[in-house]
């Protein structure tokens, strides 16, 4: 299958610190491709640069190239970032919904984009929360704010914006970590089925859950993508020894 | 009672102590305003001419001049000032120049408002050959006000959290999109409460007004942003240090109306802030 994301010698400074050292990537398209480390490792800078939000922090300076559908989005001007961004979309770690009504947190991504009239709004909202498994839930409750929903709602009310605005690649920056094991686990399921449909990328602290979730994984240490490859391998018979250190437990 | 128990009681002691000292004067001076110019207050005071010099009759022009001066003042100073700050905030990078601008503009607000007068005569009146007339007050009044609206301003959307802005540059918008719909919503209370500060201070400065549009006495109503205007400020100074004989109750029932009409520019505004604050 061809890659739908291509990174290529990849190399990002913070003025003098190298945060991340000729990364190459391949992420194959509606895959769930998982990127592991302990803290500081760089997955998360590498996970900002595939849609470029590293950009807005002074003192960056990236080198290398990275290709979604062939195109160097690092050879990108400005103002097609909002393109970008459309087709590739960030779960943050905490839930971010903007303090609006559910409906309109849905609908802020295709208004933005003026991807639907006043008409085609409304189905196209309830197309995303169904696509999330919250339609039932908050059906009653789109006019209500989104900041009193439960923490996994939120969670899954910001990938529902990003299912309104049609992204094609997911950026998961550990989306679970602020959510109990139950929680985590529905939005785990939520994820292989999205995986129908979309290009997944998740960051994650927890090594299990790359395991349950992802058909590829990458191991991260210091700035360095030490190995990459089909998940279960990874887990089960990996080739490096820092990666075999990491997945047994001996650091991290 | 224990030392740290004592020093807890003198401490808040010493705190309410200061917040009487401010509360205080405020009573005092609105009691005595009250006091001494409420029975000048009728609907004959409010609306009618003045008449006899002054002496008796309304003050129905200086309040209309007033009116007048707080709403062009502000329609001009609100979107300028508005704009200005979110320049600074969300876009302007951090260099020389924006440090330049931040330091003119903390500058700016401690001229003393005489200066922005003369800086009215010179420019609006003069120059601009706009004349002693309403428009040339407004905009020197508008000018002064320029630093509280845009340092308030930047201040409600310095509170707005990062993660909004991220949040709305990662769903693709630009970034006037990120500042009009998920940055300027959160901060409009706090702007109101920039534009509350500005109407209270407009409404009473007496300087700027004094060469660029307040007419010593002139008992007919403005047609137009060209007239001259009365204006409640000038009018009260003039009521009180030029002309000998006016009673009492005249000039304080005049202050109370200045008081008055602030007072219910800023409970409007308030109110507006917290519909506004509901709605969300």
């Amino acid at each position: 299958m061809s890659a739908k994301i291509e990174v290529a010698k990849l190399n990002l400074w913070y003025g003098d610190f190298q945060a991340l050292i000729d990364v190459d990537l391949a992420v194959r398209e509606k895959t769930i491709t998982a990127l592991i480390g302990s803290s500081g490792c760089g997955k998360s800078t590498l996970l900002r640069c595939l849609d470029r939000m590293n950009d807005r922090i002074d003192g960056v300076r990236i080198t290398g190239s990275v290709r979604i559908d062939g195109e160097d989005i690092y050879r990108m001007k400005k103002a097609e970032l909002p393109r970008l961004r459309k087709k590739v979309g960030m779960v943050f770690q905490r839930p971010n919904p903007f303090p609006l009504s559910v409906y309109k947190n849905v609908a802020f991504g295709p208004t933005v984009h003026h991807q639907a009239n006043h008409d085609e709004l409304d189905a196209l909202v309830e197309e995303s929360l169904r696509a999330v498994n919250l339609w039932d839930e908050l059906k009653d409750r789109l006019d209500e704010s989104a900041l009193g929903l439960s923490l996994e709602q939120k969670q899954r009310l910001c990938i529902a914006r990003l299912v309104a605005v049609k992204s094609e690649v997911l950026l998961m920056d550990e989306p679970c970590s602020a959510l109990d094991p139950v929680a985590t686990l529905k939005i785990e399921e939520l994820m292989r089925r999205l995986r129908a449909d979309f290009t997944i990328v998740i960051v994650t602290h927890n090594m299990q859950q790359a395991a349950r979730v992802s058909q590829e994984t990458g191991f991260m240490l210091l700035g360095e993508l030490v190995e990459f490859g089909r998940t279960p391998d990874i887990f089960t018979s990996p080739r490096d020894k820092r990666t075999e250190d990491y997945i047994t437990g001996r650091f991290g | 009672m224990s030392r740290e128990g004592r020093r807890q009681t003198v401490g808040f002691g010493a705190l309410l102590l200061a917040t009487l000292l401010v509360v205080i004067p405020v009573i005092f001076i609105v009691g005595m305003i009250v006091a001494k110019g409420w029975s000048a207050l009728s609907l004959n005071f409010l609306f009618t001419m003045p008449t006899e010099g002054m002496k008796a009759g309304g003050i129905f022009p200086a309040l209309v001049g007033t009116i007048y001066l707080v709403a062009a003042a502000v329609l001009f100073s609100l979107p300028i000032g508005i704009m200005a700050a979110i320049y600074l905030s969300e876009y302007a990078k951090d260099n020389l120049l924006t440090r330049l601008i931040n330091l003119s503009i903390i500058n700016l607000a401690g001229v003393s408002s005489v200066v922005y007068g003369l800086f009215g005569l010179s420019l609006f009146v003069v120059f601009l050959k706009f004349g002693v007339s309403i428009i040339s007050g407004a905009l020197t009044l508008g000018v002064m006000t320029l630093p509280v609206i845009i340092t308030t301003t930047r201040e409600a959307l310095r509170t707005v959290p990062r993660s909004y802005r991220e949040v709305s540059f990662s769903l693709g918008a630009t970034r006037w999109q990120t500042v009009r719909h998920s940055v300027l919503p959160s901060a409009v209370p706090g702007i109101i409460t920039g534009a509350i500060l500005s109407i209270g201070r407009i409404a009473g400065e007496t300087a700027p007004i004094l060469f660029t549009v307040a007419a010593f006495y002139l008992p007919k109503l403005p047609h137009g942003l060209s007239d001259q205007a009365m204006a409640l400020p000038y009018h009260l100074y003039i009521i009180s240090t030029q002309i000998p004989g006016i009673p009492e109750n005249y000039r304080y029932g005049t202050a109370l109306v200045l008081v008055g009409l602030v007072l219910i520019l800023n409970i409007s505004a308030t109110i507006v802030r917290a519909r506004y604050r509901k709605r969300k």
